[in-house]
């Protein structure tokens, strides 16, 4: 709590303290007892008030809050007018430590800012603020400390804890070589790294300045709700001020009732709990969302992103994998070891995609001294002398000049052939079938979006279309094109837009490298595996730090959440406003009544938008 | 030439909104913004008018909340 409230408080007590007392004054003394305890209370609202005044601002809080208990005081209510001011100051304050608060608890979340850089320069270790490191200086960072700016590993060895960027604890190993990104913890040695971005640029600069700047994006709840307070407090100014003439006028009813009850309208006429607790609910959730790895660029995305009626996803890195694995080895008249064996070792020298899926899936230690005359044979495989043997590994037109048949694998995917020659005869040995995988959690991404209530799921891919379908039933998309250009992927865009209704919204997710014209068409652009990519983050409306689709359902997740929390909010505030404002027309409230729909509703509102954080 | 500067003791939300459209009335401010939430003030003005810029931003934005200071 900072000075300035603790000294409200204070006053706070102070004269509400001896307020009781004030009975037992003789009655001349009164008035003025009553107006020390409201100086003493309310003195820096009449003070605002003024000034405001001063400065051309008519319609404020102060303001208002002055002339309501002023005016109470002129009709002779002195208790009433300092326990308005009273509970007034109360509520402010209650309404400025929770504002502060959950300002505090979603910086905390975000709070992902390296404080300090240890940079080598000549023989000193000197530590900097991040800012002051140029690029290709070399950074000392100890375990536990948290990576400052983004570089290339060039000594040590350890695993990095990426949650705060991604949401996911799922540790990191790097070595010599490997990229280090900034705002990932090092967990377990001492690594030196050289900076290959400065601050600006950094990883983390670029998360917390994109979270930062959403709350400017604003939703079209937030627009609404700015539009109506302009109107609203001038609205309910003048129909304080018909109040307080009209009726006595038209009915010669005595003026002081109404002018009571004009006084309980300036009261409500303060915006502020829906000014303040609309934006605080977006943030609240654009915090939670960061906090698992999702950042959503704005709060009008976390509205169109709540509606989302139709899902397109791009196959190849946001379903798959994006990268070959060995799916099945079928030998032939030989074990299955020694074939991947074989054609790991015959692709020893090879940098295609493929050799290298054939020796992760080996595993060992390929020995090159093992092989002799390699000779690579382009668009069809590869030939070698292994262990004294010659081997062939490679496609269908490789093995037929060998004089092999070979089969066509039922599942889709590449087979690599393998054959070996024994005296002088080339027999078989089998084949091995590589394929993208698909991502482990692709099925129950999709299970959970279509629980959520999307109305379609939609693949289009570049791929064929054998691959494509075998994909989407392995997963349940309910409708693949596939065989695309990029140019057909944005005009199908166009068509499935069509089928949304008025209030639907179509996303589109893919990995943001290849798909921006996409991304741009659809009403959403959903980027995954944004780590580390620039373009992903570019692109997108909302980027899911890591591979998983299933993010996305979690994100809608939040999105609805946070706009029923927004709703809530917005009617709430607005039906205790109307009702207190009738109450107070038809004389059935007091002053009470009036500072509680003001200031009660904005901390209500207040913690109703905290939810929003937690999900 | 773009900065982000802290501001204190920025209690209303009607507030900075209502500072955001006086320093975007300044001459010369090509963006301002003014996070209420984040407690940050974002300026973009050309570099040889900054420093005067800025003053002037600090003048308006006092006259609006005299509580709330912008840390430099």
């Amino acid at each position: 709590m900072s000075k300035k409230q603790k000294r409200v408080i204070a006053r706070i007590a102070l004269s509400g303290l001896a307020l009781p007392l004030f009975h037992l004054a003789p009655a001349p003394l009164r008035l003025w007892l009553y107006l020390a305890a409201y100086l003493l209370a309310g003195y820096d609202v009449l003070l605002k008030a003024a000034r405001n005044i001063a400065h051309g601002q008519v319609f404020d809080e102060n303001f208002l809050m002055c002339i309501a208990t002023v005016g109470a005081f002129l009709t002779g209510e002195y208790p009433e007018a300092v326990f308005v001011m009273l509970f007034y100051q109360v509520g402010a304050l209650f309404e400025s430590y929770a504002v502060g608060k959950s300002r505090a608890s979603i910086a905390a979340l975000m709070d992902i800012r390296p404080d300090m850089a240890r940079v080598r320069r000549g023989e000193a270790l000197l530590e900097v603020s991040p800012e002051e490191v140029a690029v290709g200086e070399t950074i000392v960072v100890s375990p536990g400390e948290r990576i400052p700016l983004d570089g290339v590993v060039c000594l040590g060895r350890s695993t990095l804890d990426t949650a705060a960027l991604t949401g996911e604890s799922l540790p990191r190993d790097v070595a010599e070589g490997s990229e280090a990104l900034s705002g990932c913890i090092n967990r377990t040695g001492v690594l030196e790294i050289r900076v290959a971005k400065e601050f600006g640029e950094s990883t983390v600069s670029k998360i917390l300045e994109l979270v930062e700047h959403a709350a400017s994006k604003k939703a079209k709840a937030e627009t609404f709700i700015t539009h109506f307070a302009r109107y609203y407090t001038p609205c309910v100014v003048i129909g304080a001020a018909l109040l307080a003439i009209l009726p006595p006028l038209l009915t010669a009813a005595p003026f002081t009732p109404w002018l009571h009850r004009a006084l309980i309208f300036l009261v409500i006429s303060c915006p502020c709990a829906l000014v303040i607790s609309v934006p605080l609910g977006f943030f609240g959730g654009i915090g939670g969302a960061s906090r698992r790895g999702i950042l959503i660029k704005g709060s009008n995305y976390m509205e169109t992103l709540a509606n989302t009626q139709i899902i397109v996803m791009d196959k190849t890195g946001t379903l798959t994998e994006g990268s070959f694995t060995v799916q099945a080895i079928c030998p032939e008249n030989i074990e299955a070891d020694r074939l991947i064996e074989l054609a790991a070792l015959a692709e020893a020298y090879s940098s295609h995609p493929i050799a290298q899926s054939l020796r992760q899936a080996f595993g060992g230690e390929i020995e090159l001294g093992r092989i002799a005359e390699v000779t690579e044979i382009a668009g069809q495989g590869v030939t070698a002398r292994i262990d004294g043997t010659m081997a062939a590994v490679g496609n269908a037109k490789l093995m037929a000049q060998y004089g092999i048949q070979t089969e066509v694998p039922v599942e889709p995917g590449t087979a690599v052939y393998a054959a070996l020659e024994t005296a002088g005869q080339w027999s078989y040995a089998g084949y091995i079938r590589i394929a993208d995988t698909i991502k482990p959690d692709a099925a129950a991404a999709l299970a959970s979006l279509h629980k959520c209530g999307i109305r379609k799921s939609v693949m289009l891919t570049g791929d064929a279309q054998a691959v494509a379908e075998y994909t989407a039933s392995q997963i349940g998309i309910d409708e693949v094109h596939a065989g695309l250009l990029p140019e057909d992927k944005v005009a199908w865009m166009e068509r499935l837009k069509t089928e949304c209704t008025k209030s639907g919204t179509l996303a589109f997710v893919g990995d943001g490298i290849n798909d921006a014209p996409v991304l741009a068409q659809a009403d959403i652009g959903i980027a995954m595996g944004g780590l580390g990519s620039d373009a992903a983050i570019e692109a997108a409306d909302i980027v899911i730090m890591d591979d998983r689709p299933s993010k996305i359902s979690v994100a809608i997740g939040i999105a609805r959440r946070t706009l029923g929390i927004v709703k809530q909010n917005i009617w709430f505030a607005l039906a205790v406003k109307f009702v207190v404002l009738l109450l107070g027309a038809l004389g059935r409230t007091n002053m009470w009544g009036a500072v509680f729909a003001d200031v009660g509703v904005s901390v209500i509102a207040i913690l109703n938008s905290m939810r929003a954080l937690k999900s | 030439m773009k900065k982000t500067f802290k501001l204190q003791d920025l209690d209303c939300a009607n507030c900075a909104a209502k500072m955001e459209q006086a320093v975007r009335k300044i001459e010369g401010v090509e963006s301002a913004q003014i996070s209420f939430l984040s407690q940050k003030f974002t300026l973009c003005a050309p570099d040889d008018a900054f420093d005067a810029i800025v003053a002037e931003a600090i003048r308006v934005c006092k006259k609006i909340e005299p509580d709330c200071v912008i840390v430099l």
